[in-house]
C-alpha cells in the first residue's frame, strides 16, 4: 500500500534559517575580505514521496544550497533535520550511516564520473564503500540497477566517454540509487542534454520515484521541465525563498512579482502571433550577493516597488496552508 | 534577396575518417526577416552558418555549394574580401559574448575601435555612438557602462554589449549562434525583444540559431528545423508549429513539457539519441528513432523538395 502524498506526510528534511556564506580575497587584496551571501536564511521542508522544485536566476543560490542539504558544504547558521534529527554539525564518521539515505546527482555526468573506470565499476563503487556485501551480490546489483535506469549489461565494461550525454545520465543515476536512498537531491540533470533525450531521463526519473519511493529536491533552469517534475515548488532569488506552493499553483497564479516575471519569460511554443504573449521584461540585472539590496532584495527590478519595499524586508508569510510568498503586495488570487 | 544558399556541403576529414557536417542545406532569407535554425548538438547549425560567414579555417574543411550574398557569390571569395563584408554588412553574435570582447579593453573602447575602422568617425563621435548604442541595448547607465570592463559585466549585460558593437556596423544581415542559451530566462527574454526591435528599426535580415522550440516560436518568422547535417524541416513559424509535418519535428515539440494545463504522466519521450555523423544510419538518419519508419526508409535517403512548408520524409512525400 502506498502512502498517500499529502502534506500530512512526515517530514524528511528541514532546513531552518539555513545560511551561507563564503568569505572571498584576503584582508590583503585590493577589496579585502568580502562576504558572499550566497544562502540566506532558508526555511524549507521536504516531506517524503514529494518532489520539491528548486527555480531562481543563474548565482541565486540552488547548488549551494543543494550542497548544504547533502553536507558537502558546512552551513554557516541556522539548522539542518534529517528526520527530525539535527545533522547540521554532525562529523563525516557520524554522518556515515546517512550517507546512504542522502544522495546527489549533477548536472554534467562526464565531470563526476572517473574517465579511466568501466562504467560498471563506477555504478559498483558506492556498494564497495558503504554496504557490507559480497563480490557475487555486489555484481547481480550493478545488473539489477543498470536494468532500473534503462542501461543494456554488456555497457557494463565501457568507458563513459563511449556513453552519449543521456546514458552517462543513467550511470550518474544508477550510483546515485545504488545504496537504496530515501532522499536524491538532483542539480540540473538533464540540462546538459538534448532536448529530445531530455524527456527519456525525465520519465526514468518519474519511474524510480514510483518505484523506490524516492523523494527528490529537483534544481533546473527549464521551468516546464522542473514543473513536470514537482509537485512543490520553491522560488529563490538573492541566496532567499521569495515564494512556495504547489507546482501547478505558483506557476498558473504566482504571487510574487518575481514569480510573475520569471514565469512569464519562459518562451512557449504557440501558434498565436510572435510576440503576442503578455510578458514582464525585468530592468538591471541580478545584483550581487557581496552587496544584497536593502529592504526587499528584489526592489532594484520590482515592477511595482513603492518606497516602503527600499527600507522593510517582507518575511516569508504562509497565506494559506503551503503557500508561501516574501512580498508586502503579493498578488493572491 | 539578402542570402541565397544552394546544396551547401562542409565535410572535415578527421582521424577517425571523413565528416559530412553538413549535407546538402539550402535556404533564403530576405530584408527583415527573421529565420530561425533549430536542432540539436551536433546537427549542423553552427558549421553551416560558419560556412555562411567563410569563417571555417580548419584546413581539413572542404566546402561545396554556393553562397550568394545580395546576389554575390562568397563561396571562393578572398578572405580579405569575406572580411570586409563582415565588419561593415554582416555582423555575429555568439553563444559566449567574450568570443567578440577582449578583456584588457573597455567595453565602450572595443565598440569605438568598431566604429572607427568601419566609418572613419573622429574618436569623440565615435564615443558618442557608442553612448546611444548601449542605450539602444538597454543599459541603464550606458554613460558609466562605457567604462566598464568586460569581466565587470553580467553574462546578461556582456552579451547586450556585443550586440551593440554588432549594431555599430547597421547590419544588412545579422547572424546570432545560441546568443542566448548561456542566460536567464528573465534576461533572455530582454534579448528576444531586443532582436525584434532590432530587425524592426535597421530592417536588418536575421538568422537566428537556437536548440530551443519555444524561442524560435517567439520570435522567427521562418523555421528551419536541422538533423544530422540536412534540413528536415521548413516553412514558416505558423506553418511549422501548427502543422509540423516531419515525425523529428513533431517528436521534438511532443517531447517538451507543457507549461500550462494538465501535466502528461509520462512525456512522450524520443527513444535513442541524434546519431553520430561518423556512423551515420543507412537510409533516412532519424530511420533508429522514428515511429513511423517502414521499408523505404531503410535505404533512401528522403529529399526535402520544392515546396514552402516541406519535410524530408518518405511519409509526408506519400501523403
Ligand atoms: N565556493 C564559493 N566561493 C565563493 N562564492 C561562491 C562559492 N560557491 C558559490 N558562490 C556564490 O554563491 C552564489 C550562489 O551560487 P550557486 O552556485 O549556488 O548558484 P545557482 O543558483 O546554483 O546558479 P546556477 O543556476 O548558475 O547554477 C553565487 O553568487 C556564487 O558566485
Ligand atoms: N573542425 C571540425 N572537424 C571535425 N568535425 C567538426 C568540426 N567542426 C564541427 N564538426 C562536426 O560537425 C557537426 C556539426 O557541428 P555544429 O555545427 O557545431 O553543431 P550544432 O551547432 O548544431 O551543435 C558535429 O558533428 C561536429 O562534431
Ligand atoms: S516587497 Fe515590494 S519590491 Fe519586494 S517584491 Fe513585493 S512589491 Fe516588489
Ligand atoms: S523517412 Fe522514414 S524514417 Fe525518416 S522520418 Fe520519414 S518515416 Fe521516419
Ligand atoms: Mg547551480
Ligand atoms: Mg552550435
Amino acid at each position: 500500500m502506498s502512502e498517500p502524498m499529502t502534506n500530512t506526510n512526515r517530514p524528511i528534511l528541514e532546513t531552518r534559517s539555513l545560511t551561507k556564506r563564503f568569505s572571498i580575497g584576503t584582508r590583503f587584496s585590493a577589496e579585502g575580505r568580502r562576504t558572499v551571501h550566497a544562502v540566506d536564511n532558508v526555511s524549507l521542508t521536504v516531506r517524503r514521496g514529494e518532489t520539491v522544485g528548486l527555480v531562481g536566476e543563474s548565482g541565486c543560490g540552488k547548488s549551494t544550497l543543494a550542497r548544504c542539504l547533502v553536507r558537502l558544504y558546512d552551513i554557516t547558521d541556522g539548522k539542518l533535520l534529517f528526520e527530525g534529527d539535527d545533522i547540521t554539525s554532525k562529523s563525516l564518521s557520524e554522518l556515515r550511516p546517512l550517507r546512504r539515505r542522502l544522495q546527489m546527482v549533477f548536472q554534467d555526468p562526464s565531470a563526476s564520473l572517473n574517465p579511466r573506470r568501466r562504467v560498471g565499476d563506477l555504478v559498483a563503487e558506492p556498494l564497495r564503500i558503504h554496504g557490507k556485501v559480497s563480490a557475487r551480490e555486489i555484481t547481480a546489483r550493478v545488473a539489477e540497477l543498470f536494468e532500473l535506469v534503462g542501461l543494456l549489461p554488456d555497457h557494463m565494461m565501457r568507458y563513459p566517454h563511449e556513453f552519449s550525454g543521456g546514458q552517462r545520465q543513467r550511470v550518474g543515476i544508477a550510483r546515485a540509487i545504488a545504496l537504496n536512498p530515501d532522499l536524491v537531491v538532483l542539480d540540473e540533470p538533464v540540462s546538459a542534454l538534448d532536448v529530445s533525450v531530455q524527456a527519456q531521463i525525465v520519465n526514468l526519473l518519474a519511474d524510480l520515484q514510483e518505484k523506490l519511493k524516492l523523494t527528490y529536491i529537483f534544481i533546473a533552469h527549464d521551468l516546464s521541465v522542473v514543473r513536470q517534475v514537482s509537485t512543490r515548488i520553491t522560488v529563490m532569488y538573492l541566496g532567499s525563498i521569495v515564494e512556495e506552493g504547489p507546482a501547478e499553483e505558483v506557476f498558473a497564479t504566482p504571487a510574487h512579482p518575481y514569480s510573475q516575471a520569471l514565469i512569464s519569460a519562459v518562451p512557449i511554443v504557440e501558434t498565436t502571433p510572435a510576440g503576442a504573449r503578455k510578458r514582464i521584461i525585468l530592468t538591471g540585472d541580478v545584483p550581487s550577493p557581496l552587496k544584497p539590496p536593502s529592504g526587499c532584495r528584489f526592489h532594484p527590478r520590482c515592477p511595482i516597488a513603492v518606497d516602503r519595499c527600499r527600507s522593510e524586508r517582507p518575511e516569508l508569510m504562509e497565506y494559506r496552508p503551503g503557500r508561501k510568498v516574501a512580498c508586502h503586495f503579493p498578488t493572491l488570487t | 534577396m539578402i542570402l541565397s544558399v544552394r546544396d551547401l556541403k562542409v565535410s572535415f576529414r578527421t582521424h577517425d575518417g571523413p565528416v559530412r557536417a553538413i549535407d546538402g542545406v539550402s535556404f533564403d532569407l530576405k530584408e527583415s526577416e527573421i529565420l530561425g535554425v533549430v536542432g540539436e548538438s551536433g546537427s549542423g547549425k553552427t558549421v553551416s552558418l560558419l560556412a555562411v560567414m567563410g569563417l571555417i579555417t580548419d584546413p581539413n574543411a572542404t566546402i561545396e555549394g554556393s553562397i550568394r550574398y545580395k546576389g554575390r557569390e562568397l563561396v571562393g571569395l578572398p578572405p580579405r574580401e569575406l572580411r570586409r563584408l563582415r565588419g561593415n554588412e554582416i555582423a555575429m553574435i555568439f553563444q559566449d559574448p567574450m568570443t567578440a570582447l577582449t578583456p584588457v579593453y573597455t567595453i565602450g573602447w572595443q565598440i569605438a575601435e568598431q566604429i572607427r575602422a568601419h566609418r572613419g568617425l573622429s574618436k569623440s563621435k565615435a564615443m558618442e555612438r557608442v553612448e546611444q548604442l548601449l542605450a539602444e541595448v538597454n543599459f541603464p547607465n550606458p554613460h558609466e557602462a562605457m567604462s566598464r570592463y568586460p569581466h565587470q559585466l553580467s553574462g546578461g549585460m556582456r552579451q547586450r554589449a556585443v550586440i551593440a558593437m554588432a549594431l555599430s556596423c547597421d547590419p544588412a544581415l545579422l547572424v546570432a549562434d545560441e546568443p542566448t542559451t548561456a542566460l536567464d530566462v528573465t534576461v533572455q527574454a530582454g534579448i528576444l525583444d531586443l532582436v525584434r526591435k532590432l530587425r524592426a528599426k535597421h530592417k536588418s535580415a536575421v538568422v537566428f540559431i537556437t536548440h530551443d522550440m519555444g524561442v524560435v516560436s517567439e520570435l522567427a518568422d521562418r523555421v528551419m528545423v536541422m538533423y544530422a547535417g540536412r534540413v528536415v524541416e521548413r516553412g514558416t513559424r505558423t506553418e511549422l508549429f501548427s502543422d509540423p509535418r516531419h515525425p523529428y519535428t513533431r517528436a521534438l515539440l511532443g517531447s517538451i513539457p507543457p507549461l500550462t494545463g494538465q501535466k502528461p504522466r509520462r512525456l512522450p519521450a524520443i527513444p535513442g539519441s541524434p546519431p553520430s555523423l561518423l556512423r551515420l544510419p543507412q537510409g533516412c538518419a532519424f530511420g533508429p528513432r522514428c515511429p513511423a519508419r517502414y521499408e523505404p526508409c531503410e535505404t533512401g535517403k528522403p529529399g526535402l523538395g520544392a515546396s514552402a512548408h516541406a519535410a524530408a520524409c518518405f511519409r509526408v512525400a506519400q501523403a
